[in-house]
């Protein structure tokens, strides 16, 4: 939550040569007005999570009451809860399917994207589209035959279908990563050419350092948005419980302890805590990454 | 720099375009057979399986038209479609405003942007499923912070969840509060917006209401068309906050295998990628939602259709820039 004050944005050139007097002090009702407007804002947002976190170091009688503050601080909730579901094997699963996802994004959408950003060839616009199609369609819609093609390897209840398509083709990241690489000057890459390097070699030693940026910003929503998925893994591990991820356990987690806000509360706080812990290192790269999607996008 | 390939001998040219080739080739092979896999076969599969009966374990049986013609009779899907509508007109329109609304107020400060931006940003990388359990913590009637808050005016807090005429309206809450992203976007084009033309605004005698209306509104009407197509994919495929807002509200004890608490309270939160997946994955009527999801495709194809159109007018204003 340390966030670094970045320079202010607009309008920092005061008009030195306009009349002042009137412009002072409608100015300044104007700033307080809209600093208020905005701290309100900010408040709203993060009250939320303030309640959820008083909630979680309730005590179980108190959580059920309608009490705010807790009268005692009971921070051993946070522990308690792993006895309450196997949460270790829900982290380590989230985790397999995050870090294996996000590697293989790499592996696969790197060459993808520099392929439709930075070579010319016959059909880079229509596979783009496609990209853009795939992107936006919804993924109940390919479910059906997708499960009964798992299925039939024997491969539902286990984080399988999750993981594989990542090593083939992500359409987001592979949209992401050309939205960023177009940014890198095409003379860089034509200088490599010329200095005899092959495109495997431009790629690996002049597009992917140049890129960093962009590569690090669509990790951080690779690994985010597979640790926040809740269809795929409940379409594909909902019936074995040993291969569920957090996202899943935290569903039933509410379900299951329905009387006991404390400890429901516990979990969703706690599964919570590896965005922002990312937010915070990578602030920067996500701003970026997220401006990226829609601007040029 | 400028070295045209035309300068060089010509079997070299020859033999650099098929070197050329199979670089393309080889840096595009793993997203072609993935997409061919994940996307190519499975959509004309989809298809397929619509005209057909299949239950996962007995082979597909051809039966025509069957699970179309069975839609207009069944009053589930009438009830999903007309919850999804809902979405598609209140959540889009509530996203858009209320995304241009706070990046409005932020892009307007002077100190603490980082904080605040940051503030409004976090909640949309919580976990869909966390975001709506955190919902349903604060907004819960008895006793819940904003029961509490309410109380403090004497009014007494809506049942949310449990309430099919709020249910809906409490989920739009959980996405305003996950819309971060929108904004971030919103607050980005605002910025980029030439200094020049808010003085050009101000010379004229325009105020700052004026100016946002006449100066900043159109100049980033592209980005606020990419939020509002972005929102209505968005509220197409409502999947996670519907369910756990309806398993939390029924207070059903197992949330993955019983269809009991689906749509709860009285089918308000059956939305038509939740209807989809319990005839598809819990009825394993295959077929019926193999037709679900050709509907839904169409429209959703249609709705990408509009962003794609828009893209292109985008890169063909900006002619020369490296947007191709």
């Amino acid at each position: 939550m340390t966030a670094t004050l970045t320079k202010p944005p607009v309008d920092v050139p005061a008009d030195p040569e306009q009349p002042r007097r009137k412009r002072d002090v409608g100015g300044f009702l104007n700033w307080v007005a809209t600093h208020a407007i905005g701290l309100a804002l900010g408040l709203m947002f993060a009250t939320p999570v303030v309640f959820v976190f008083l909630t979680a170091v309730m005590s179980d009688d108190q959580a059920f009451t309608a009490d705010l503050w807790p009268r005692e601080w009971h921070w051993e909730n946070f522990v308690e809860v792993f006895d309450k579901a196997p949460l270790f094997q829900y982290l380590i699963n989230s985790l397999t399917y995050s870090l294996l996802a996000t590697a293989g994004m790499l592996i696969s959408s790197i060459p993808a994207a520099y392929a439709l950003a930075k070579l010319q060839w016959r059909g880079r616009n229509l596979a783009f589209l496609l990209v853009i199609g795939a992107m936006m369609l919804p993924p109940q819609v390919v479910a059906v035959p997708l499960y009964d093609t798992w299925s039939s390897l024997g491969l539902t209840g286990t984080l399988w279908p999750l993981v594989v398509p990542y090593f083939l083709f992500d359409a987001f990241s592979i949209f992401l990563l050309r939205q960023f690489m177009l940014t890198i000057p095409q003379s860089y890459v034509d200088a490599a050419r010329v200095d005899g390097c092959s495109e495997f070699q431009a790629l690996v030693r002049v597009i992917v350092p140049m890129a960093k940026p962009g590569i690090a910003a669509t990790a951080l929503f690779c690994f985010l948005f597979t640790w926040n998925d809740y269809f795929g893994p409940l379409l594909y591990t909902g019936e074995v419980k040993d291969q569920w991820t957090l996202s899943l356990a935290l569903a039933t987690f509410k379900g299951m302890h329905i009387v006991q806000w404390n400890s429901s509360m516990a979990v969703t706080f706690l599964t919570m805590i590896p965005a922002v812990v990312l937010f915070v290192f990578a602030q920067k790269s996500f701003v970026k990454g997220i401006t990226f999607t829609g601007v040029k996008g | 720099m400028t070295a045209t390939l035309g300068a060089r001998p010509a079997p070299g040219r020859g033999r650099a375009r098929a070197r050329h080739r199979l670089a393309v080739l080889g840096f595009m092979a793993p997203a072609i057979i993935g997409f061919v896999l994940f996307f190519g076969y499975p959509l004309v599969a989809t298809v397929v399986f619509s005209f057909t009966k299949y239950d996962l374990i007995n082979a597909p049986e051809f039966n025509g038209l069957d699970n179309y013609t069975f839609m207009f009779k069944d009053p589930l899907l009438i009830k999903a479609i007309t919850n999804t509508l809902w979405f598609v007109l209140v959540l889009t329109i509530a996203r858009t405003v209320f995304a241009l609304g706070v990046a409005s107020v932020i892009a307007r400060l002077k100190s603490g942007v980082g904080l605040i931006r940051t503030l409004c940003y976090l909640p949309s990388l919580a976990p869909p499923v966390a975001a709506t359990l955190v919902f349903f913590m604060v907004l819960r009637p008895n006793g819940g912070p904003v029961d509490n808050l309410l109380g403090v005016f004497g009014i007494d807090s809506p049942l949310w969840f449990s309430d099919p005429a709020w249910a809906k309206p409490g989920i739009t809450a959980i996405m305003l509060w996950i819309s971060g992203d929108l904004m971030i976007i919103i607050l980005a084009a605002i910025l980029d917006v030439p200094q020049e033309q808010y003085e050009a605004a101000e010379l004229d005698g325009a105020g700052p209401i004026r100016r946002w209306w006449h100066v900043t509104l159109p100049t980033i009407s592209p980005v606020l068309l990419f939020g509002i197509v972005n929102s209505v994919i968005l509220a197409l495929q409502l999947f996670t906050q519907a369910v756990v807002a309806g398993s939390a509200g029924s207070g059903a004890a197992d949330a993955t295998g019983s269809t009991k608490y689906l749509g709860f309270p009285d089918n308000s939160t059956l939305t038509f990628p939740v209807y989809l997946y319990t005839q598809g994955f819990r009825y394993f009527d295959m077929g019926y939602a193999a037709a679900m999801a050709t509907l839904l495709f169409i429209i959703s194809f249609a709705v990408t259709i509009v962003l794609v159109q828009r893209m292109r007018k985008n890169s063909t204003a900006e002619e020369g820039g490296p947007g191709a």
